[in-house]
């Protein structure tokens, strides 16, 4: 069953018709791997070894669920990509496009199923190196500049990974992630376990983007072309976070980070500080799609709030936002894509007046810029609910009252966008541009459409994100038994 | 049919208009508009069909599903909610009407978004009303908020953006920093969000689970959170959105989006605390502890006077008006506030009293500005010779406005006044008693200055504004006056919401 690896590397067909085969295929297996989750989590045994010992391929809750939106998401940016890269990127460049695509794609599942620590490693380098390789195929002469800066910090993150892996490795001699976790009582608290945690951790949240380690992303989002941007911004930050949940529920046990380390205040700090500055960089971009990525890295902070809250609704208010905002913001950058496919800019300026011109595209930003705030009927209140609920169960007025002081902030920046689409004197850029087409507007569409969807019917979001919460919380009670 | 399906199909036909009227579209105004008031009209007769039902003792409820466990979309009907959906359908059909004389006489563009975002704020309107619990009532809201931007912004120059901001950023943020934490902290507390007879959080309060003061806390985050009822100091959003064209104002502002802010006061102050609490949980010790909603009452009077006090400097019909909004406003929610049987009684009767004396007023404005093009006071010197219908009915909504019989206004200020009294607030009857002068100060000018002063050197010949503008507000004019003749029924008829206990 853990197919999907196979499927990829086995077809470097560069055709798109493949690679769309391909994703939707891969999302195919992913659902069936979800449904099949009510019967208790699936394991792997890679070339037959047993674990510890080989390679293992472990599917929860949790990591099929990731793997679900992963998957689903990249399928159907690849739908909408064709006429977006057909304006973006130079043509002879067209199959390393979409071979680097499917091993963004292989690298981001793959560090989801693998229950191998190593393997992590291997997965986070292949899904990074890939997307260094589609930033840099921005037209503009910054996507390579952007892609270096992405490339320095991002393999520093790596090798932080790296070294943490080998201090740990060092202390308990093995890298199964299951084997860790058992063996971890026993040396939990040399100075060396405290290290490598550390190391992992900065590690991570370099590739998060998680604020004051964010700046590779505004450039790398910005200079990409926009069907990369709409992949890597719905996805990637999310594998990172989903990398960091098991690092630190089922790696490490929340009672060593939680208890003997002070990680969850620091988390709280780091994230709401991080929401607050974030958002209020987003309030002054004049281009569009660097405003948006300022949001994801606020967005970001609001996931580690609830991770940082270390109980169940915390966690389920955390893993529903990593689904749900993966939908809103790979929604708005899809619309932001089909803006630049008809006019051309993405300054601020230039999209004056857009309302009028194109009319279905500026709608959709208007739906998926109420569900970044969180209005309620749309997936972004779902988490925000979740997130505000938790926190006021654990006494946390100060988080409750700044989560929601940080959601106005969200406000300000939509709306400017609103207020310039619709009330502005149209730029003679807007004037002349044209709907974008039905071939990207339909999935962008759907996308969009799905964020109002899983706002009223959560049984699949939320519900899955619970399960996959008291999984988690299950696991490292019985680790702390032991 | 039952009035189980009375409830979903009076909150279907809004959005049946809404695809209706886009359908239609620019293509045929005339068959628009008679879609949307053929449609207002059924909805208006299903509305009194359920009243005949929820009136005589019935609670029908309907459910539509759950969000998250615990939170579901449920509709259940009481009278206040079924008094305020009355009124709101029953003005929509009148808003129309006048809508199309005035939006047509004015030339006004994108009518058919229009009036798809005027049958989506009905909707929000009706899901507030019926609204079982708090959270679908927070959604309406919300709706409601979003709804009507379009329409505050209808006209899209620079003037439109900056009131259009003010007021999405006023609502947007009370009630996103305040009505939302509110809510989340009674569901942490009680673990309902259902409006129930004798409220929800008296128990948590005796098993310790919030304090007495928090509660007054908790009070003022739903006070402040609901930014529509237009508390001061948030109530900038009101005078902003004037500057949407004269149906909005009158509907919305006057009917639908404030009246929706008290109703929710009240619903919050009797269905989630209880009157009871409220009136019983004092603060502070010694000999005169003070009730808990206190401070919230003495900012309602203080709203109700400074607003009046704003209004008289107001030149501009539409501004006064706005600010008269905001001092009635604040009535509503000193009668949730006081939480006496008789008070919130007289809070729940001025929701239509005002509503429909508000509405004339603002139909008058907009027709005295169709018909002569005047927006200020001053110029409208002797146009009582020229409009005599709409400045006789201003005269009569004035009265209503005030307080004076015959005007329905009169009994909801009786038992306002009556609650200040019970409970010993003497400041907040003399409050109330300047508050009528002043509008008397404000109001009654216009009319006299209208009928009364010579008009200068150019007599104006008879011209009203079209018929379609008049005879509407002709209409609730003649309302605001009968209104007065069925005060008993309408007391009769919101007694057991106040009587209702644990």
């Amino acid at each position: 069953m853990a197919a999907p690896l196979f499927i990829l590397i086995g077809n470097r067909k560069l055709v798109l018709l493949l690679t769309q085969l391909v994703c939707w295929t891969v999302f195919g297996i992913t659902v069936a791997l979800l449904s099949r989750m009510q019967y208790g989590p699936i394991s792997y045994e890679l070339g037959g070894w047993p674990s510890p010992y080989g390679i293992v391929y472990n599917v929860d809750y949790l990591s099929a669920f990731v793997m679900l939106f992963v998957s689903g998401l990249g399928a159907i940016v690849i739908t909408y990509a064709p006429k977006s890269i057909d304006k973006e990127v130079h043509h002879s460049k067209h199959t390393l496009f979409y071979a680097s695509y499917l091993l963004c794609m292989t690298g981001l599942l793959g560090m989801c199923i693998t229950g191998d620590l190593f393997n992590v490693f291997v997965f986070l380098e292949i899904s990074s190196l890939s997307s260094y390789a589609l930033i840099s195929l921005g037209k503009t002469r910054r996507a390579p500049l952007a892609a270096l800066h992405y490339l320095i910090i991002g393999t520093v993150g790596a090798t932080f990974f790296l070294i943490g892996i080998g201090l740990l490795y060092q202390m308990t001699g093995t890298l199964n992630m299951a084997d860790i976790a058992s063996r971890i009582q026993a040396v939990d608290s040399s100075r060396t376990m405290l290290v490598a945690f550390a190391f992992m951790t900065v590690g991570l949240f370099i590739k998060m983007a998680v604020f004051p380690l964010h700046t590779w992303l505004p450039n790398a989002y910005t200079y990409a072309p926009s069907v990369v941007t709409c992949f890597i911004a719905a996805t990637a930050t999310k594998v990172s976070v989903y990398a960091f949940i098991r690092l630190i529920y089922v790696i490490f046990t929340p009672q060593f980070a939680f208890e003997r380390l002070p990680l969850d205040q620091a988390l709280m700090a780091f994230s709401l500080v991080g929401i607050f500055v974030a958002s209020a960089a987003a309030i002054y971009q004049t281009n569009i799609k660097r405003l948006l990525a300022y949001s994801s890295v606020a967005q970001i902070g609001y996931m580690l709030l609830g991770i940082s809250m270390s109980n169940v609704g915390g966690l389920t208010a955390g893993i529903t936002h990593m689904f749900n905002h993966a939908l809103i913001k790979g929604g708005l950058f899809m619309v932001v894509g089909c803006f630049a496919l008809r006019i051309g800019s993405l300054k601020l300026e230039d999209l004056r007046g857009a309302g009028k011109t194109m009319p279905l595209t500026s709608f959709a930003w208007v739906l998926g810029g109420l569900g970044l705030i969180g209005v309620p009927m749309t997936a972004g209140f779902v988490s925000k609910w979740l997130l505000l609920t938790s926190a006021l169960s654990l006494e946390l007025w100060p988080v409750a009252v700044l989560m929601l002081l940080s959601s106005l902030l969200a406000v300000v920046y939509i709306w400017r966008v609103v207020e310039i689409l619709y009330f502005s004197p149209a730029s003679h850029l807007a004037q002349t541009a044209k709907e974008a087409p039905m071939a990207m507007l339909i999935p962008t569409y759907i996308v969009i459409g799905s964020t109002i969807v899983f706002g009223c019917w959560t049984v699949y979001s939320a519900g899955i994100a619970h399960a996959a919460a008291e999984s988690l919380l299950g696991i490292s009670q019985m680790g702390g038994v032991q | 049919m039952t009035p189980e399906n009375l409830i979903w199909i009076a909150m279907l036909l809004p959005l049946v208009a809404i695809a209706l009227v886009f359908i239609v579209g620019e293509k045929s105004p005339n068959v628009r508009e008679s879609c949307t008031i053929g449609i207002a009209v059924t909805l208006f007769w299903v509305t009194t069909r359920l009243a005949s039902f929820v009136f005589s003792g019935g609670r029908p409820s309907f459910k539509m599903g759950e969000i998250l466990p615990g939170f579901e979309i449920a509709f259940t009907v009481e009278p206040l909610g079924m008094l305020f959906a009355l009124v709101a359908s029953g003005l929509w059909i009148l808003t129309t009407v006048y809508a199309i004389g005035y939006m047509r006489g004015h030339h006004e563009k994108n009518q058919t978004r229009f009036y798809a975002c005027f049958a989506s704020a009905i909707f929000a309107a009706l899901a507030a009303a019926f609204a079982a619990n708090l959270f679908t009532l927070f959604v309406a809201y919300e709706l409601m908020t979003i709804s009507t931007y379009p329409l505050v912004t209808h006209h899209g120059d620079e003037k439109a953006k900056k009131g259009g901001r003010i007021y999405l950023g006023i609502l947007l943020s009370t009630s996103v920093a305040f009505f939302m934490l509110a809510i989340a902290w009674t569901w942490t507390v009680a673990g309902t969000l259902d409006f129930t007879p004798g409220g929800i959080l008296a128990q948590p309060n005796i098993d310790g689970k919030i304090s007495d003061f928090q509660l007054s806390v908790l009070l003022g985050l739903f006070a402040f959170g609901i930014g529509k009822a237009a508390i001061m100091p948030f109530h900038r959003w009101l005078p902003a959105a004037m500057v949407a064209p004269t149906p909005v104002s009158a509907l919305l502002h006057a009917v639908a989006v404030v009246k929706v802010g008290v109703f929710t006061i009240l619903k919050v102050s009797i269905y989630i605390f209880g009157i009871d609490l409220i009136s019983e949980t004092r603060l502070g010790e010694g000999a005169n502890p003070i009730m808990m909603s206190d401070w919230l009452c003495y900012l309602a009077g203080a709203t109700i006077l400074l607003a009046s006090l704003v209004a008289m400097t107001k030149d501009n019909l539409k501004a006064r008006l706005a600010y008269s909004t905001v001092s009635q406003l604040a009535y509503i929610t000193l009668g949730a506030a006081l939480a006496t049987p008789d008070s919130v009684i007289g809070g729940g009767m001025h929701i239509a009293m005002h509503a429909v004396g508000k509405i004339t007023l603002f139909f008058c404005a907009g027709a005295i500005y169709v018909g002569a093009h005047k927006t200020n006071i001053s110029d409208m010197r002797g146009l009582g010779r020229a409009m005599p219908l709409t400045m006789g009915a201003f005269l009569l909504a004035t009265l209503s406005i005030i307080g004076l019989p015959p005007g329905g206004g009169a009994w909801s200020k009786w038992f306002l006044a009556l609650g200040t009294v019970q409970t010993g607030h003497f400041w907040l009857l003399a409050a109330l008693m300047v508050s009528s002068l002043l509008n008397i100060a404000y109001l009654i000018p216009i009319p006299i200055r209208a009928f009364m002063t010579p008009v200068g050197e150019t007599p104006m010949k008879f011209k009203e504004a079209p018929m379609m503008c008049v005879v509407p507000l002709c209409i609730t004019a003649v309302g605001s006056v009968v209104l007065f003749f069925f005060g008993n029924e309408i007391y009769d008829v919101l007694l057991p919401i106040a009587t209702s206990t644990r």
